[in-house]
């Protein structure tokens, strides 16, 4: 696809002087005015730019809370309970920015999927694809350290089972977990590094994004016909108004489940525990990680080897990585591959069976047979583990040698035409009359 | 390269490119070292400081309050330790497994510390975390009434040893001597 030329007509005095020197309205204009989008997108495209506000969301209530958090083993805990209390709409924030966390990741994996599922992983896009594994990564560590702050129950535990992973690594692990922590256990040092780190990597995320979105100005947007922009004039529209306008109203959707939350549950996908304060001699009896790393959480439970579940839970991240090579298939879009959106579907329904298992205690019966336990939690975790890696290893490798796809549309406008075949829209069949 | 050095690095009269070639790998290394010099305390600035490391000087520990059977859980060094007065019962249990199926093999004998040359084979002294991944295990439970992680699951013997779970180690003894039958010193 390739860049395209600039369309900028500098209007007044002021503005030509400026072009001349910065041309950076020049750039915002090709960027977001004139930059030209595929025509047939759908309202998966939308979710890249409500990620984009989510994070600006999160930089701002972040900075805000800030303010007043006190990052210290003593006062921490209370400060957040008097930012819940005594600071002006001190709730308002701390909610929308803890809500504001499971909404990113919600609108991450919507995002991560809709790639897998029309392949835009795939050449020209892997590096436009790793940029985005390496936000995602960013993003995991992020919301780790944030959950940290409070110091509740759950933020020490999990602050404490997730420094302990790297225990796992062979001869230098403990040194290494000790350097995290900066103490003999996680304690005033770690709260200190990991608040200061916390306030960081949003800023590196935002480098990254500007990256990610420069990749996906250069080669172009991938579609859900999967093929290429061939003429800009039939199968592109400009990105104002019309994508602009488009998510814009995804957005406005997508900030009434937020506020939904926010403002009716704000609780729901926290954990009660977290509001205990930290206490390094007591475990809570159950210790889950927050709902978006769960699949995660499912898969190192899942192995009965320390090292081995540890190596397994980052494989399965870093899989991601290599996706664009594991798929062999030539074709981009699930839409024209009948066996892999069969393949897709059970995927994701293993995904969210992993973050279940791992929600599950251990020990919990699965399936029962005449009162005796066939299957417990870890049992059925390590069956969607070991799909979950066939997926990556096996079926894409060779869903690609073997399947048949369909006939590809010639043009993405053709797409958009093929089923009235005589230039009206797609929709304009569905008259009143029938 | 050479050539490349020899057309554009050659200034009129300039003298042969070896010393050059030196001068570019010493300033080189000299960067080199310099970049290391740097790095060394920022990395080093995350390590336990002198405070933490005073703080987690020995302690010392009576053990006249726990009766038989019972346990205490003390923290030092942010961490829990668990001081376990076993019965008779616990020991002889606790002996008779040292031939079972064991993932991390080590006698009883090996876990308990001695006073005037004199096993003191009632007193389990472990830290009390998981080896897994840190959790506090849950004293007087799990299969073998040891203790029992409730975060992945494993299975402690009242010896401290691992017996089932995923956690890959026996709990971590802490280094302690007694300093009379009834009080020990930890660290």
């Amino acid at each position: 696809m390739g860049e395209h030329h600039s369309t900028y007509v500098p209007k007044t005095g002021i503005e030509r002087w400026v072009d001349a020197r910065l041309p950076i309205v020049r750039l915002m204009h090709d960027s977001a005015v004139s930059y030209p989008v595929p025509r047939n997108l759908n309202y998966f495209w939308t979710f890249g730019g409500i990620l984009m506000m989510m994070l600006v969301s999160q930089i701002i209530t972040g900075i805000v809370l800030v303010m007043h958090y006190t990052p210290h083993v003593d006062y921490a805990f209370q400060s957040v309970e008097h930012i819940m209390r005594d600071v002006n709409y001190g709730w308002l924030m701390r909610y929308a920015h803890a809500n504001g966390a499971s909404m990113f990741f919600v609108a991450v994996y919507i995002h991560i999927f809709r790639g897998m599922y029309y392949g835009s992983y795939k050449a020209p896009r892997e590096l436009l694809w790793i940029l985005g594994v390496v936000i995602f990564l960013l993003m995991m560590a992020t919301a780790f350290m944030g959950y940290v702050l409070p110091w509740g129950q759950m933020s020490f535990w999990g602050a404490t089972v997730i420094t302990n992973l790297f225990s796992a690594i062979p001869v230098v692990g403990e040194s290494i977990v000790t350097w995290l922590w900066g103490g003999y256990s996680v304690d005033n040092p770690t709260l200190n590094r990991f608040f200061s780190l916390h306030y960081l990597l949003p800023f590196m995320i935002f480098g990254v994004v500007i990256l990610h979105v420069w990749a996906l100005h250069h080669v172009g947007q991938n579609n859900p016909s999967g093929v290429e922009v061939k003429n800009y004039a039939k199968d592109t529209v400009p990105f104002t108004p019309f994508a602009t306008v488009k998510d814009l109203f995804a957005m406005v959707c997508f900030l009434m489940v937020f506020a939904w939350f926010v403002f009716f549950h704000p609780n729901f996908l926290g954990h009660a525990d977290n509001y205990i304060p930290a206490d390094p001699l007591k475990t809570p009896a159950h210790i889950v990680p927050e709902w978006y790393f769960l699949p995660f959480y499912g898969i190192l439970r899942a192995v009965p080897d320390k090292l081995g579940g540890v190596l397994a839970m980052f494989a399965s991240i870093a899989l991601l990585a290599f996706l664009p090579w594991l798929d062999t298939s030539k074709v981009k879009s699930g839409a024209y591959r009948p066996a892999f959106k069969i393949f897709f579907w059970v995927f994701v329904v293993v995904c969210l069976f992993l973050g279940y298992a791992g929600s599950q205690p251990t020990d919990k019966a699965v399936l029962t047979l005449g009162g005796r336990v066939v299957l417990d939690m870890v049992g059925f975790g390590q069956i969607l583990t070991v799909y979950y890696f066939a997926h990556f290893l096996v079926i894409l490798p060779l869903l690609g040698l073997f399947e048949k796809p369909l006939a590809l549309p010639a043009s993405i406008a053709d797409s958009v035409l093929a089923s009235t075949g005589h230039g009206h829209p797609v929709g304009a069949h569905a008259s009143p009359e029938k | 390269m050479k050539d490349v050095a020899d057309n554009t690095m050659k200034a009129p009269g300039a003298s042969d490119p070896n010393r050059r070639d030196f001068l570019l790998l010493a300033t080189g290394a000299a960067g080199a070292v310099a970049v290391g010099g740097i790095a060394w305390p920022l990395i080093s600035q995350m390590n336990p400081d002198a405070s933490t490391v005073a703080a987690g000087a020995p302690v010392e520990v009576d053990l006249a309050p726990i009766g038989e059977g019972k346990a205490i859980t003390l923290k030092w060094r942010g961490k829990p330790i668990f001081v376990r007065h076993r019965t008779a019962q616990e020991i002889a249990d606790a002996k008779k497994d040292d031939t079972a199926a064991l993932p991390d093999r080590q006698a009883d004998a090996a876990r308990v510390r001695a006073f005037d040359g004199k096993a003191q084979e009632q007193w389990i002294v472990v830290y009390g975390n998981c080896t897994h991944l840190g959790c506090v295990p849950i004293g007087f439970s799990g299969e073998y009434n040891g203790w029992y992680c409730p975060c992945h699951g494993s299975h402690y013997d009242n010896s401290g040893r691992i017996r089932k779970g995923p956690a890959p180690r026996n709990l971590d003894i802490p280094e302690f001597a007694f300093l009379s039958a009834s009080k020990i010193r930890i660290g």
